[in-house]
């Protein structure tokens, strides 16, 4: 696959090859149970970041490369049968379950394969680093500083008069989940914010995610207010909510976007949490945007998951699809982030965005609402930003969600929010085809070294862990590897037009089922050249031709400024007719 | 791509749409009457207007609208604003025959009359005395209407609405269909109509002469005879073919089946062949029948050691009533007549789909055909497809076989004669299925034209570089069957037409009268419009390139893959004649045993033939296969949801792509241009091709269009995004994860 011919082949020299290779002998020991073409017989090989199998008896030469970081299970399957044979299942992050048949080992060394795999697919349980650690390749440019937030915030244009960047949470001190540059109305002093601190859930307190150009009407991000069934109020919190109101002068309403359901954030209230009364906070007025937690989520994928692998039954393909609620759940949340984003940018009216904490629905929908509002976010570097700020340094809990590492399958913190955000990012570009300035497989590489534990870019929790633990130190960041060859993950057909807002359209209808994604392992739904393939060969074409244009007439004028009527040997002319029918 | 709120917000285009409430305009004096008239088409005749008449606009929810004359005609039912509208001038991709607020009486679906709030379907008793406050109109091509007929003399409305649904609804003859009015007119230079036949001929091949048939068997290299005793239609009355190819020895075979012949579709080019045929269900004399059947697949089978397969797609496939019903289910999904349904129904979006079994009807037809191209290119046998009629599945499977194996008939013109072959000279009924007039006997109507156009569109859709025309091109073409004024679409059968024609001619001068084909696109749309219906990314093949590939191939492979592994010839010198007779004697048995008996069977099958395609590198020019598994049969999205503005996405989907490829094409073609100049400058001559005519395109600002581009044009609607209503209605997470926390207490820490 690709993700492998990426990042493997630049590993191995640098892997340690801490391995367990089935004996060259018994290469035939083991069977692969491919559920698409059957069973495979060939070598099995784990080094502590990944697992191999080849097959050579076989054409086309059949293999499987995939890093130990997309296990999320690995376990034995049945007792050994009559003929001594082990089978062992691994259930993968990426969509996919593997099965290994082989003989029951005679020797100690083969009885291995099973206990390196639950060593090195989950080093932290194991007490060992994740390989991300020991990975030392080095790129030509340094992913670590792709996101700047003092840079950022200039370039959005923040207005000194009615926003500052605070330093009160330098230390994390106000919220170790935030990062530790936080922009705030400037009325409001950071005494003031210690005690709002206290108000919201683990401390996230409403802070600037991005501001208007023009109008200055601000996406504001949070956790729920702590209202418990007193009703309990904060004035601090309701006067830093008028300020940001008061910041922009447009418009003399705001609206707050509650993403859950109603009913769960009034059962909130209960735990001590809850939603803004109106009341309190007026002039505000509160949505909320019916979006589940991530249990639902975690829930809709494993569905997703049954009905898409290995097979697809195809006379009820469509309500299978509709029984896994995944595209309905991808519908409200780009339905959320369009109500933002529309009364952001047609209502001129600032808004404040939170769940329950603040790190899960609340980045999908600040973020895809930017990438809505901003076509900076678009582009292949800013996208890498809008990562770096709205999922890294505010704290979305990659560690938990992903389960890095962790033995852990059944950790009911486990859930594919991350994944889901990127779905309805390429549902995006889906429907604009030509607004995003990188492709399919940018969006696929990001899924793919997610799991992978290659890079350090989403390890941990928070930023706060991230400096904790080094990680920029030790680790490579994702950024270096694709930035290094940004080639690969550009979209042929990418126009850039400065000020577009994107306003997509959520109906189901128009929703698909990312096939290239979820159903990538089913060799059937693979595409023999995709269309973009086309796209690229156009664009080759283009700049071939310029390029012989430009040497023709270089030729020519050196050829008139000679003057002479000898004619240094022309290149040859070897222009095929464009194959396309123009 | 959208411009920036602070531009849309600020356009103060003036609005040429009167925004009133219907409650308003009674506040309102009379508005002051404008005679108004449609621009009326040759032969066009004015029957009945009202006004005023609001129409709804579909955008909103609130029920507004424009006001303005409803007129029907001998034509259409139109609707004229009272307000001049400058957009329909500025259209790129307008249709010269009907606007968007005309619809063509073929075209007309279903009439519903709102009474008392109540929606009701208008048939022919309920038109009698009263008439409703509200005509909502169904179209064959999926637009909805909206009238409100209360504003307007009472006496007025009633002869609107009597005369809508008296032209549209009631049974009429095939005399009063437009076409033949508008054909009578004098054509402006008859002189022209030869000159015209000559540029026909090197177009699309009409399959109305012996020379087109052999020409197409020449070009096939068809090891088959013309024959052309039926050329007055003596031989067989019911199931016409006017020149139908066949083996040499089957002549003899259809005096015995005096009603029905097999018919030559198309040549492989390792000789085996495809053929269709009519069967008659098996009735008492069953040893006859037998006899037939024998004769026939003997006749397909003869000419070479090939074995023949027989396919009966009435086994099979669905039945043309179930293909109706299927279609009638399907459609209803997109006819939607104001947001709130639409929201509605986009919650049970997949279900209602699948439950409609459309897709999977297509799915279907896709896997039929790829049986059949198995048989003809892996197993290089004959096949013979069978069906009642003949006419019907026979001409969907035959025409999607044809476009599999034949890149030819992925070019526009080679679609358009592989379209007049199978299925005008092939003898689909068109005029039963698609009751053009409006018959009462439901029995005999069924969208299978369409269905074959969807089938053509999943090959599009997935493989879209090796078509010449685009999916406008086949949704233009999915409605001009619909429009009255083509002769292409009308009749039943070849044979049909000619004595209608024969019958009509002496009201037109002596001449026999002839209506413009639907193949002459210039009737509809000019030259500029027509650039739509070209692919910018079909890959022309190159040349030379084609003369070693035919070079190679014919001949040598015919021996190597003779039957099929299971009769392997029993010695490595060849077939002299003893040899065949018995391996014909095997063959036999074989033939006879039906192909593909079990029903789960050919998708088993079918599915390693894919996948060892698949595995191939990708050659546009060579066979190409539909992927049909569950998540690669799609809804034809620009047929179904033009016309729903809720859909539509400003300044994104495909309008986007084909302006960027349109820039991205005229910037290679200038360069090209550059460098021949420069190179003819040098007097080296290089690439003789010649150019073909700047097919290009520009759209203006494309951050202005609306996926809908080319068809619906999204008016007046300022940027504003689509924002759901009544999301919640059913996503009701049953179980108790809804209601749980998001965190558990728990902290991993990183190592």
């Amino acid at each position: 696959t690709r993700s492998d011919r990426s990042s493997g082949t630049r590993v191995s020299d640098t892997e340690l090859r801490y391995v367990f290779i089935v004996c060259v002998s018994t290469a035939k020991d083991v069977t692969y149970i491919c559920p698409f073409i059957g069973p495979v017989r060939g070598s099995l090989t784990v080094t502590n970041y990944r697992l191999f199998f080849r097959c050579t008896d076989r054409e086309p030469v059949f293999g499987l490369d995939l890093p130990l970081g997309v296990l999320s299970r690995v376990e034995k399957i049945g007792a050994a049968t009559s003929r001594g044979d082990v089978s062992y299942g691994l259930v993968c992050k990426d969509m996919r379950n593997l099965r290994f048949v082989h003989k029951e080992p005679e020797d100690s060394l083969k009885k291995s394969v099973f206990e390196v795999l639950m060593k090195f697919a989950f080093p932290v349980s194991n007490n060992m680093s994740l390989f991300a650690f020991e990975y030392k390749q080095v790129f030509p440019e340094n992913g670590w500083r792709v996101y700047d937030p003092l840079a950022e915030y200039k370039r959005q244009g923040l207005a000194k008069e009615s926003w500052r960047i605070t330093k009160v949470n330098d230390h994390y001190e106000l919220c170790d989940s935030y990062p530790a540059a936080l922009v705030v109305p400037v009325t409001i002093t950071d005494e003031e914010l210690r005690r709002v601190s206290s108000f919201r859930a683990k401390g996230r307190i409403p802070v600037l995610s991005w501001i208007h150009p023009e109008s200055q009407a601000a996406v504001v991000r949070a956790s729920q207010p702590m209202v418990g069934q007193n009703g309990r109020r904060c004035k601090e919190d309701e006067k830093l909510l008028q300020a940001i109101m008061d910041a922009n002068a447009q418009s003399h309403k705001m609206f707050i976007f509650d993403a859950r359901p109603s009913v769960n954030a009034a059962a909130n209230k209960m735990k001590g949490g809850g939603y803004e009364s109106e009341d309190a906070y007026q002039n505000a007025e509160l949505v909320f945007l019916d979006i589940h937690n991530i249990h639902v989520m975690r829930e809709s994928l494993r569905k997703l998951k049954e009905v898409v692998y290995p097979k697809i039954e195809d006379s009820h393909w469509l309500s299978n699809l509709e029984s896994t609620h995944w595209l309905e759940h991808i519908k409200l949340i780009l339905a959320g982030a369009l109500r933002i984003a529309d009364k952001v940018e047609s209502g001129k009216t600032s808004v404040v965005v939170h769940c329950s904490d603040g790190w899960d629905r609340t980045p999908q929908l600040t973020s895809l609402a930017l990438i809505m509002l901003d076509s900076h976010y678009r582009t292949i570097r800013g996208f890498q930003i809008l990562l770096e700020k709205e999922w890294l340094s505010f704290g979305h809990r990659f560690q938990q969600r992903v389960g890095h590492g962790d033995k852990n399958h059944t950790d009911a913190d486990r859930s594919p929010i991350f994944l889901q955000f990127i779905d309805c990012v390429w549902q995006m570009t889906r429907q604009f085809p030509a607004a995003f300035e990188f492709n399919e497989y940018f969006l696929i590489t990001i899924l793919d070294q997610l799991y992978s534990c290659l890079f350090g870019t989403f390890l941990c929790n928070s930023e706060q862990q991230r400096l904790k633990e080094e990680v920029p130190k030790h680790t490579v960041s994702l950024w270096s590897f694709v930035n290094s060859q940004l080639e690969e993950f550009v979209n042929p057909l990418y126009v850039h037009y400065p000020s577009h807002v994107l306003f997509p359209t959520v109906g189901i209808r128009h929703l698909q089922l990312w096939v290239t994604y979820y159903i990538r392992w089913n060799p059937r739904m693979r595409p023999q050249e995709p269309v973009h393939q086309c796209y690229k060969e156009l664009l080759a074409k283009r700049a071939e031709l310029q390029k012989r244009v430009e040497e023709l007439q270089r030729e020519a004028a050196n050829r008139t400024a000679s003057s002479s009527s000898e004619r240094a040997g022309s290149p040859t002319r070897s222009i095929t007719p464009v194959q396309t029918y123009v | 791509m959208l411009s920036l709120g602070s531009v849309g917000a600020k356009s103060t285009k003036p609005s040429f749409v009167s925004y009133v409430t219907p409650e308003e305009i009674k506040l309102e004096k009379e508005p002051p009457k404008i005679e108004k008239h449609p621009d009326l088409l040759p032969g066009e005749v004015e029957f009945c207007c009202a006004n005023p008449i609001l129409k709804y606009t579909q955008d909103d929810l609130s029920q507004r609208g424009i006001f303005g004359t409803l007129f029907c005609t001998n034509f259409r039912v139109t609707f004229i604003s009272d307000e001049k509208s400058q957009e329909e001038t500025t259209k790129t991709f307008k249709n010269k025959l009907y606007g968007e607020n005309d619809i063509p009486l073929m075209c007309v679906d279903h009439i519903y009359g709102v009474y008392d709030e109540k929606k009701k379907l208008i048939t022919g008793g309920l038109v009698k005395n009263k008439y409703p406050s509200k005509m909502i109109i169904h179209c064959k091509d999926l637009r909805v209407f909206q009238f409100c007929l209360t504003f307007t003399k009472e006496e007025d409305a009633k002869k609107i609405f009597q005369g809508i649904a008296h032209h549209c609804l009631e049974e009429k003859s095939l005399k009063c269909v437009f076409a033949f009015s508008y054909s009578g007119t004098p054509s402006p230079g008859t002189e022209l109509s030869s000159c015209r036949e000559m540029q026909r001929k090197r177009e699309t091949i009409l399959f109305d002469s012996p020379e087109d048939w052999t020409q197409e068997m020449k070009r096939t290299r068809a090891n088959c005879r013309l024959v052309t005793e039926n050329e007055n239609f003596e031989l067989s009355q019911r199931y016409i073919i006017r020149h139908f190819t066949a083996n040499i020895s089957s002549i003899k075979c259809y005096y015995y089946l005096n009603y029905k012949v097999h018919i030559w579709c198309w040549s492989h080019h390792s000789g085996c062949a495809l053929f269709k045929a009519s069967l008659p269900p098996v009735t008492q004399e069953d040893g006859d029948f037998q006899k037939h059947l024998d004769i026939m697949i003997n006749a397909v089978a003869h000419n070479y050691l090939y074995s023949a397969k027989t396919e009966d797609l009435s086994e099979s496939l669905p039945t043309i009533q179930d293909i109706q019903q299927s279609y009638n289910k399907f459609k209803q999904f997109f006819l939607i007549e104001n947001s709130t349904d639409f929201w509605l129904s986009d919650v049970k979006w997949f279900s209602s789909l699948e439950s409609s079994g459309w897709l999977d009807i297509i799915r279907q037809c896709l896997q039929k055909a790829v049986e059949v191209v198995e048989c003809l290119e892996k197993d290089n046998t004959n096949v013979l497809i069978t069906e009642e009629e003949g006419t019907d599945l026979c001409c969907v499977i035959s025409s999607l076989v044809q476009i599999m194996l034949d890149p030819y008939y992925r070019t526009l013109m080679g679609f358009q004669s592989l379209v007049q072959k199978e299925w005008v000279a092939g003898c689909h009924a068109f005029l039963d299925r698609c009751n053009h007039l409006h018959q009462k006997d439901k029995e005999c109507h069924s969208p299978i034209f369409l269905l074959f156009l969807e089938c053509v569109w999943q090959l599009v859709q997935q493989h879209s570089p090796a078509f010449q025309f685009s999916e406008t091109y086949l949704t233009v073409l999915s409605d001009s069957v619909d429009v009255p004024v083509f002769s292409t679409f009308l009749f039943n059968s070849a044979h049909h037409r000619e004595s209608v024609m024969k019958a009509e001619s002496p009201l037109a001068q002596s001449s026999p009268l002839s209506c413009p084909t639907v193949w002459d696109w210039s009737v509809q749309f000019d030259s500029k419009a027509q650039n739509f219906f070209f692919n910018p990314l079909y890959s022309e093949k190159v040349k030379h390139e084609k003369a070693v590939r035919k070079a190679h191939k014919p001949k040598h492979q015919r021996q190597l893959s003779l039957p099929s592994t299971a009769f392997k010839p029993p010695s490595k010198k060849g077939f002299f004649k003893d040899e065949t007779d018995s391996l014909k004697k095997m063959l036999r048995v074989k033939r006879l045993s039906r192909w593909m008996g079990s029903p789960d069977s050919p998708a088993a099958t079918t599915r390693g033939f894919y996948e060892s395609w698949q595995q191939r590198p990708l050659d546009y020019h060579g066979l190409l296969l539909p992927c049909l598994d569950g998540p690669a049969v799609r809804v034809w999205m620009q047929r179904y949801l033009r016309w729903i503005p809720e859909v539509h996405i400003m300044g994104g989907g495909s309008v986007a792509v084909m302006t960027k490829l349109m820039e991205l094409l005229s910037q290679v073609q200038d360069l090209k241009c550059v460098l021949e100049q420069r190179d003819s400058s040098q007097a080296v001559k290089l690439d003789h091709r010649p150019y073909i005519q700047h097919r290009l395109l520009s759209f203006g600002s494309s951050g202005r269009l609306s996926s809908s581009f080319p068809f619906a044009y999204s008016r007046n609607r300022s940027f504003k995004p689509i924002i759901p209503t009544g999301l919640m209605q059913s996503l009701m997470v049953s179980d108790s994860l809804a209601s749980q926390e998001d965190e558990a207490s728990s902290f991993v820490s990183l190592v």
